[in-house]
């Protein structure tokens, strides 16, 4: 895989085939923890954090591990174990080494074990297929797409506050309205095309 | 013996009405959202997720008096997983179209907030019996409200019902509801439904007091 290759495919994971709005991985955080920009970027730094370290560790699980011994079909297993180690020793450390950083990331790192876009984007990287490289790259972007998504919704949300809707639609119903829009905004960018 | 079914029955009604993880507590949006394209791959993900709910509450229902307090997330998850991986090999063997269409949401049950929050909530503390209902009833609940957001995006999206054809050649499928955007918009209708069918007992709730004691209005 080429240079070029790998920004486009990073290019892509992050507008076209963006986690939230065209695969639906990460909806949990998305439409949780969403309130205010400031905790959405707090959880996208986070999530981009632990994608990138997770892409890459569970890339070397299943290829010098996994596929040695033959043992493929347990990989969702040994994926969510490698993720959940990972976070717990991410926390750790922060809380060791850079506290600043831990008081800011600090909350949402328990969340993001269960956060399916990390797991997703593992999982991914295996189908596809994958180079080292390439799964790092695609880890990352991806999670850029999804803190793009979760600020740019934040910033919806504030607003959102002060509108009146009808009392059925009130809290989280309008919530997924607005992001229905959203969606239907970042659907214009499956016109790209790299062929 | 019969007082006991009763009261399971009573926690399935629970389970799918009043208590429904989708439409009321809000839980597992990511496979709610991706999966109701077709009626099919909803009652395909439903019921996977279904068997693998019971499988896991009822183990760890089991386990509960073993497993270490600090440790218990990172055990449930292995539990479940286990299953998980189960349902992911038999799905391949048996039912290779089904698990073409859903990808990778089946192994991506492993991180449904339903399954960890039923085994928190209730497996952790209940006995084994009741944590299998509890899962059942959660997991058709699940597949209930699934199906439901299936139909409307399928018969309006596609203009058919579990892939049979409802309105013939004419018909011209609005095909937002099949994209991205149509989940989110169909589940928010569905949810501002469900919504206003509570604001209205709530109301005739209210009626009724004002009727008995003037005092409550004031407490409001």
């Amino acid at each position: 895989m080429s240079f070029t290759d790998v920004l486009l495919l990073m290019f892509s994971a992050i507008l076209i085939e963006n986690f939230i709005f065209s695969r639906f991985y990460g909806c949990c955080p998305f439409l949780g923890v969403s309130e205010k920009p400031e905790t959405a970027l707090g959880m996208g730094m986070a999530v981009t954090f632990v994608m990138t370290m997770a892409s890459a560790l569970t890339w070397v699980v299943y290829y010098s591990i996994l596929a040695p011994l033959g043992l493929e079909y347990l990989k969702t297993i040994a994926f969510i174990l490698v993720i959940a180690a990972l976070v717990q020793l991410i926390e750790l450390f922060l809380r060791r080494f850079i506290p600043a950083l831990y008081a800011s990331l600090g909350i949402y790192l328990p969340l993001i074990t269960t956060n399916c876009a990390v797991l997703g984007a593992a999982l991914v990287n295996i189908q596809e297929g994958y180079s080292f490289i390439a799964s790092v790259a695609y880890g990352f972007a991806a999670a850029i797409g999804f803190t793009l998504a979760i600020v740019i919704f934040a910033g919806v949300r504030m607003r959102l506050q002060f509108a009146d809707p009808p009392r059925a639609f009130r809290g989280f119903p309008l919530t997924l309205v607005a992001a229905g829009l959203l969606a239907m905004a970042f659907s214009g960018f499956s016109g790209f095309s790299f062929g | 013996m019969r007082e006991k079914g009763r009261a399971y029955l009573a926690q399935i009604k629970a389970g799918i009405l009043d208590n429904n993880p989708v439409l009321v507590q809000l839980l597992g949006m990511c496979p709610t959202l991706a999966v109701t394209t077709s009626v099919t791959n909803a009652i395909g993900m439903g019921l996977a997720a279904t068997a693998v709910l019971i499988c896991s509450n009822l183990f760890i229902s089991l386990l509960r008096k073993f497993i270490p307090k600090q440790v218990r997330i990172a055990a449930y998850i292995v539990i479940i997983s286990g299953f998980v991986t189960t349902v992911e090999l038999l799905m391949k063997a048996y039912f290779p179209a089904l698990d073409r269409a859903l990808g990778l949401f089946i192994p991506l049950i492993v991180v449904n907030c339903i399954i960890l929050a039923r085994a928190e909530a209730f497996a952790s503390k209940n006995a084994p019996i009741a944590s299998m209902v509890d899962g059942l009833s959660m997991g058709l609940g699940f597949t209930a409200a699934l199906v439901l957001i299936a139909t409307v995006r399928e018969i309006l999206g596609a203009g058919s019902f579990c892939g049979i054809s409802l309105f013939g050649e004419a018909y011209q499928p609005a095909i937002i509801f099949i994209l991205p955007s149509g989940a989110f918009l169909t589940l928010g209708f569905i949810l501002a439904a469900v919504q206003k069918v509570k604001n209205v007992q709530q109301d005739r709730q209210k009626m009724r007091c004002t009727e008995c004691s003037v005092e409550e209005e004031g407490a409001e």
